[in-house]
């Protein structure tokens, strides 16, 4: 596949034509098929002798027990800590030797690895990769230490405003659902983990059939082909479980006020939004840049920050999960502006609701996302991110190719539509931690006695 | 399609890392420079550095001024901040708000960002419209145009950022006053931010003050780093910035501080502070005009002491001992003047901050006596030379890296050949580097503490 990036040089001096190489610059994505039938999908990058891989499993955090929230996470933080015959020391100083960087993590929806190595490594770097999630020991030694570790971290997240706001927000907008868990689990469910559960996870959650993998650097397809046999031929076909099972955020308007001794309240709102498989998930996209989306160009950066200075920083975004579909923003203000900083936030979302967008912000917001993107693809790193997301969303492998055609296709009518089906004023539901004056817990955010 | 790398390829690679002689690996001949920048300066004075790469058709253009917070006058804390913010609200051309619209309508991402030593801004685009934002930001390096109308409004804007980094975390605002003690008399001990009394009564005086003195292109470095030809951004600059006058620029000399010959022990309890933690950090030298050795071995140093897993300080008191959740060391060779080797840890619930100081210490104290193993020298060195090649991978991380080293005194040469010098560092010159450095008089401890604990 070939992405061709339009020069536009309407009304540019003609010095400009020396800067453009031509030809247009491409980044080529192709499927790779190992001989054992494992795919993952390529850009070759030989400039730099260095070699990226992505790696996610579908599934995550959200398949954690209740009682065991943190299990993936603790076993993407134990995952590197010994493998095969090498215990954590032999094992992480091999990684230092070679200077090659591995790392696992896990999110609400997907259990992830990443790999970078200088591509004389490239083979001890897959090997190595690959021991860890086929052969992981898990050693009561690393285990303990990192639990450790999480768990210190959790408890300085106990007075984070931020953290505070992020988990009480989700556990409001979920109840029940497994997204209202947060990843790294609580003190008490990370506690309950064990070694055995740790073992099973590494056993039944990352098979062949739930895996999406994406390369880019100094490696041929030829040469990844091979090591993509003896990297991943030993995990299993088929991962026990990696559906999350559906749901909506709550439909009603929440307000929790969690009391902290600070100067700034921090505030998390949001509610509905679209999941990324929506038809109308790029007007939702468009329209979210022109609420909260673009750094200084938004409408609440412009209400909020710029006309009244009463934030140093608010933002809108769309989170499509897997499950369900979600827009979110926050922002941090001087306890005595949360209620006026709310009340701007609420006026934009039934603006936007109300009237839609002007010609000139859909104009503007479509020059704007079109002409960035070729900006998200200059690191070998980003475009590995980028080529297992797209996957991830089930995207084509030449979806890079129409993007912009599909952001260019949003009408004025589209904004409209989908402007319904994300937040709703009246159903916000915020979380505000901090000591914030004249606001008051509202629904499902008064505290229970 | 290409053929399979020869097996005998990564036999030898792999013999020449487990078996090959430190000499050998080494050598410098087989060491490639961190970049390979092109360099001219206008005649107006404005340095600018040319990174060319391929990769993708994009570019950044990033424009540093030689003007940082530790160059502010007394009571102005901030102000170098605060110009930094007040540099997007228009000139005498362009509107308000219009220099961030622009940008945003052809596709460009913008920031801008303020240390000690230096105030940036940059853009990241596609790279057809580099001429346009050479235009953009020479226009705003000579024709910034500031109202109290539009300045009231930000000063709230960096009040509240204010809030968010400093004020609201404890830990924030225990690292200003640690910095504080460090420095008593240069203005390194002030927050580049600003303290909160003194950015209230900021005005857009102060501001224009700032700017006429400090924004002038013999005061500035412009990088461009990205898809494009160093001759073509050569000629580009001279036709944008080339046209804007030079200023007489103040000589950059802040107060120095006295000589420390007192260890200064801070601490804090805060009822928002769930786990303690314990530092201590050490006056060390900076890479501008010191002695290059010696910079380059505490490189190598607070790599083998604390950076990852297999470091001494996180083996030894992490894994082995179990002393720590988290301990290391940092050293940041890049500052104008004196910059500081830092030792951390945060203690294990059956331990204390005491237990840390004293397992840390014997670490030290260990390197003063036998020094470091080849092994370990090795490794640190190999890791910051593969450091050196992934640097690459980033634009935007390698037109920093330029940017701030150069704004911070060093020269272009110190900076590319800064992996050779890398791997010319030997056993003797870490030990040294650690005698140097580690003189306890010359330090700050600083103890963080929850409330009501005692240790």
């Amino acid at each position: 596949m070939l992405i061709a990036y339009r020069s536009i040089a309407a009304g540019l001096a003609v010095i400009f034509f020396l800067l453009i190489s031509l030809p247009a610059k491409a980044v080529e994505v192709k499927e790779v098929t190992s001989p054992g039938g494992i795919k993952a999908w390529l850009v070759e990058e030989p400039s730099i002798p260095i070699v990226s891989m992505n790696v996610a499993w579908r599934g995550g955090a959200s398949l954690d027990p209740a009682d065991k929230a943190g299990l993936a996470y603790l076993a993407s933080s134990t995952m590197d800590e010994g493998a095969g015959d090498l215990d954590s020391k032999a094992f992480q100083e091999r990684l230092s030797d070679l200077a090659i960087k591995l790392s696992f993590d896990a999110s609400k929806d997907s259990f992830s690895g990443s790999l970078k190595t200088l591509s004389e490594n490239t083979e001890e770097a897959f090997r190595l990769f690959g021991l860890a999630i086929t052969d992981p020991r898990f050693d009561e030694e690393p285990v303990e230490r990192i639990r450790g570790q999480i768990l210190a971290s959790l408890n300085r997240k106990l007075s984070d405003p931020n953290s505070l706001a992020g988990r009480a927000w989700f556990e409001l907008a979920f109840e029940d659902h497994p997204y209202a868990q947060p990843s790294e689990g609580t003190i008490e469910t990370m506690t309950a983990v064990t070694r055995d559960d740790l073992a099973k996870f590494a056993r039944t959650r990352l098979g062949k059939n739930n895996m999406l993998i994406g390369v880019v650097g100094d490696i041929s397809a030829e040469e990844l082909g091979l090591l993509l046999d003896k990297t991943f031929g030993a995990l299993p076909e088929k991962a026990e479980n990696s559906i999350v099972p559906q749901t909506v955020p709550l439909s009603e308007a929440a307000v929790k006020i969690i009391p902290q001794d600070i100067p700034q309240s921090v505030v998390v709102f949001g509610g509905q939004g679209v999941k990324r498989e929506d038809p109308d998930y790029y007007a939702a996209y468009v329209l979210n840049y022109i609420l909260g989306g673009g750094s200084f160009q938004s409408r609440l950066t412009e209400e909020i920050r710029e006309k009244r200075g009463l934030v140093y920083s608010v933002y809108s975004y769309l989170y499509p999960m897997k499950a369900a579909g979600l827009q979110m923003g926050g922002f941090g203000t001087s306890n005595a502006s949360v209620r006026e900083a709310l009340d701007l936030v609420e006026a934009e979302l039934g603006r936007v609701r109300a009237d839609g967008v002007t010609t000139e912000e859909l104009a503007a917001a479509k020059t704007y996302l079109n002409g960035s993107f070729p900006l998200s693809l200059s690191s070998n790193d980003r475009i590995a991110d980028i080529l297992v997301a797209m996957q991830f969303s089930n995207l084509p492998i030449d979806y890079l190719n129409d993007r912009s055609d599909l952001i260019n296709a949003v009408s004025e009518d589209d904004i409209r539509r989908v402007a319904q089906k994300l937040l709703d004023p009246d159903k916000l539901i915020v979380v505000v931690a901090g000591k914030p004056e004249n606001l008051e817990a509202k629904g499902k955010g008064v505290e229970k006695n | 399609m290409s053929p399979m790398r020869p097996l005998f390829v990564f036999v030898l690679t792999f013999g020449l890392i487990f078996g090959g002689s430190p000499e050998k690996l080494f050598a410098e001949e087989s060491i490639p420079t961190l970049f390979d920048p092109k360099v001219t300066t206008l005649d107006n004075g404005l340095q600018v550095v040319v990174l060319e790469d391929h990769r993708a058709p994009v570019v950044t253009h990033m424009v540093w001024y030689k003007a940082g917070a530790a160059d502010e006058k007394p009571l102005k804390s901030g102000i170098a901040h605060f110009l930094e913010h007040l540099m997007f609200k228009g000139t005498k051309t362009l509107q308000l708000g219009e220099f961030s619209e622009v940008v945003a309508e052809n596709g460009g991402q913008e920031n801008a960002f303020t240390s000690q030593d230096y105030t940036a801004y940059f853009q990241n685009v596609s790279v057809d419209k580099l001429p346009l934002f050479m235009e953009m930001e020479a226009d705003r390096m000579a024709n910034l145009v500031l109202t109290d109308e539009v300045v009231a409004p930000e000063l709230k804007v960096v009040l509240e950022e204010r809030s968010q980094r400093t004020d609201n975390d404890p830990a924030a605002l225990f690292g200003e006053q640690f910095e504080a003690a460090q420095f008593l008399a240069h203005p390194y001990g002030a927050p580049v931010i600003g303290w909160r009394h003194e950015i209230e009564s900021l005005t857009t005086q102060d501001a224009l003050d700032w700017y006429n003195t400090y924004y002038a292109p013999n005061n500035a470095i412009l990088i461009v780093a990205g898809d494009v030809e160093a001759d073509e951004v050569f000629a580009l600059a001279e036709k944008y910035y080339g046209p804007i006058a030079s200023k007489k620029i103040p000589v950059r000399e802040r107060v120095q501080e006295p000589p420390q010959l007192a260890k200064r022990v801070l601490e804090m309890s805060d009822k928002r502070v769930r786990q303690p933690s314990w530092r201590q950090s050490y006056l060390a030298p900076s890479a501008r005009g010191e002695d290059q050795v010696n910079v380059r071995a505490l490189e190598v140093l607070s790599q083998i002491l604390g950076s990852g897993v297999t470091s001494r300080i996180y083996d030894g008191l992490v894994v082995d001992k179990k002393i720590a959740t988290s301990a290391g060391a940092y050293y940041r060779s890049g500052s104008y003047d004196k910059s500081t080797f830092v030792l951390y840890g945060s203690p294990t619930p059956d331990h204390n901050l005491d237990d840390v100081e004293t397992a840390i210490h014997a670490i030290i104290e260990d390197v003063i006596e036998n020094g470091v193993t080849d092994k370990e020298l090795t490794r640190a060195k190999k890791k910051l030379l593969a450091d050196a090649i992934y640097a690459r991978d980033s634009i935007r991380g390698a037109a920093n890296i330029l940017g701030s080293s150069l704004a911070s005194g060093e020269t272009i040469d110190q900076i590319v050949n800064w992996p050779r010098n890398i791997a010319k560092v030997t056993a003797e010159d870490v030990q040294n580097a650690a005698k140097a450095v580690f003189d306890e008089r010359q330090s700050v401890v600083g103890r963080l503490l929850p409330e009501q604990v005692k240790s």
